[in-house]
């Protein structure tokens, strides 16, 4: 599972963090950080709801 | 999909056959074609839903999004363009569903479950009502035949004239300092144009983020060059050979319309209305779908289960319990509400034994003058701790921070430019934070 965010498509609205805090954080610029791209299969529910949830689409989850 | 193709626009097939790809007992109809409705279908095929599929949507576009109808759409650097989330091919090819564009659901009969649509009739196994909410009528303005210059901004449509009207360089007037208008005010000065807003509270956005913060946004209106008239209310549009050209305002201390005594006229040539929106229900009425006494609204359970057998509802349109008000009902008009409920809704109608609440936390965001505002929880509190005071102002960069207390919990937070904070203190809100807690995270401590 790698998960990748388009930082020029990202508003930094937060609704990543918000699912998954583990993996994604909204910076001081106000784009999306990943913390970890290669997350625990653990994590898979909670990351598949970061991208579902993301009002822009910015998040792809490969694999 | 396994299902055969119901790409066909009958409206009259109503499936339903029983069998495995017919678990609800009849199709699943989504009433309502935005957000919460999209989701909603989207859910279903995503958690394995084989049965029929049908979008209902008074819109002739497949749903799209709205936020950037008062944001992108208008800025002068956009392109005015805004594409569907789906094409209709993906929807009726790869999600399978039957869309009924263009069409308004007239009414619902529940006993034999059916939905009418003008004078046709679709049968439901399991309905979802998501019809969202439409623009409050405004006195004097005819919804189908508005003076030329005067806009709600609910729709694309909506939303292209305002553009249009700004390209003109407009003298702008905008009733209501909701978001909406808000964020046409700013859209207005990002292109020099002078804007007055006009708002019967004392505050801009005093329903969402209560009195104390909306002060805030004055301040940040008026760094902008937008000229704000609180307490304010209108006598009426002034319009001219079917075009309008002002707004009089009601006489001081007059909240009212239809004032004998004249107030002061603002010249306009775009007048937009955003005076708020009521729930778009009238198709129920009289159905046994309870109806908020307030507004009309749907009223569900904390699974948005209307209480009428198959019958739920999300979105706009919704009153739900929450728990942040100790279960007291409220409907949110956020597009994160939207999203959540579409989804969360299908899943506990597919498996209502093992249907969840709906609890999260209320989010939403706005975009003024370049500055991101954004607020998470319930304004309706106890205190509001101002924590970080900089940032109304255009010349400072720090941002602003508000935190909501009730009891001894963080209830809510407002940020200016404090992207990286926010969802920190959603999960405080969610988790029955302690406030002293948040308050030492917001200082430092």
């Amino acid at each position: 599972m790698r998960v990748v965010a388009d930082r020029g498509t990202c508003e930094g609205l937060g609704m990543c963090e918000a699912m998954a805090p583990d993996v994604f954080e909204v910076g001081d610029d106000g784009v999306v950080d990943v913390l970890d791209a290669t997350p625990d299969e653990s994590s898979r529910a909670d990351v598949q709801a970061a991208v579902l949830a993301c009002p822009v689409l910015a998040l792809t989850l490969e694999g | 999909m396994s299902t055969p193709s119901s790409a066909s626009s009958s409206p009259d097939s109503t499936g339903g056959t029983g069998g495995t790809g017919d678990p609800l007992g009849g199709p699943l109809v989504v009433v309502g074609a935005s957000l919460a409705g999209l989701r909603a279908v989207e859910t279903a095929r995503r958690l394995g839903y084989a049965g029929e599929l049908v979008l209902v949507g008074a819109e002739p576009h497949p749903p799209y999004d709205r936020p950037p109808l008062s944001k992108a759409v208008l800025a002068p650097d956009g392109d005015g363009e805004v594409a569907p989330f789906h094409p209709v091919e993906h929807l009726e090819r790869e999600l399978d569903v039957r869309l009924l564009l263009g069409r308004a659901a007239t009414g619902l009969d529940p006993d034999r479950r059916i939905v009418r649509v003008g004078d046709d009739e679709l049968a439901y196994g399991a309905l979802v009502v998501a019809t969202g909410a439409a623009p409050r009528p405004f006195p004097g303005v005819d919804p189908a035949d508005p003076p030329r210059g005067v806009r709600h901004l609910r729709t694309l449509e909506d939303a292209l004239a305002v553009r249009a009207a700004l390209e003109e360089g407009a003298r702008t007037v905008v009733v209501g300092a909701g978001f909406i208008g808000s964020e046409v005010a700013s859209a207005a000065r990002g292109r020099g144009l002078p804007v007055t807003v006009v708002e019967a509270a004392p505050v801009p956005l005093q329903r969402s983020v209560g009195p104390e913060v909306g002060g805030v946004l004055t301040d940040l209106h008026r760094a902008h060059g937008t000229q704000v008239r609180l307490g304010a209310g209108v006598a009426g549009l002034v319009v001219e050979d079917g075009r309008v050209t002002g707004v009089r305002l009601a006489a001081d201390g007059d909240p009212g319309a239809g004032s004998a005594e004249e107030g002061e006229l603002l010249p306009a040539d775009l007048v937009v209305l955003g005076t708020g929106v009521a729930p778009a229900t009238g198709w129920l009425e009289g159905s046994g779908v309870p109806l908020h006494p307030g507004d009309r609204g749907v009223v569900a359970d904390a699974t948005g289960h209307t209480g009428v057998g198959g019958v739920w509802a999300a979105g706009d349109v919704v009153h739900l319990p929450q728990p942040l008000r100790d279960g007291a009902h409220e409907r949110f008009e956020h597009w994160t509400s939207a999203a959540d409920h579409g989804a969360a809704v299908v899943r506990n109608l597919l498996d209502p034994a093992a249907a969840q609440p709906i609890e999260g936390v209320p989010y939403f965001w706005s975009d003024l003058y370049g500055r991101r505002l954004q607020f998470v929880g319930t304004p309706h509190a106890d205190e509001v701790r101002v924590v970080h005071a900089g940032g109304a102002g255009a010349e400072t960069a720090s941002g602003f921070l508000a935190l909501y207390r009730r009891e001894d919990r963080l209830v809510g937070a407002f940020a200016i430019d404090r992207p990286r904070e926010v969802m920190k203190y959603r999960r405080r809100v969610a988790s029955d934070g302690a406030w002293d807690e948040a308050l030492a995270f917001a200082t430092g401590g």
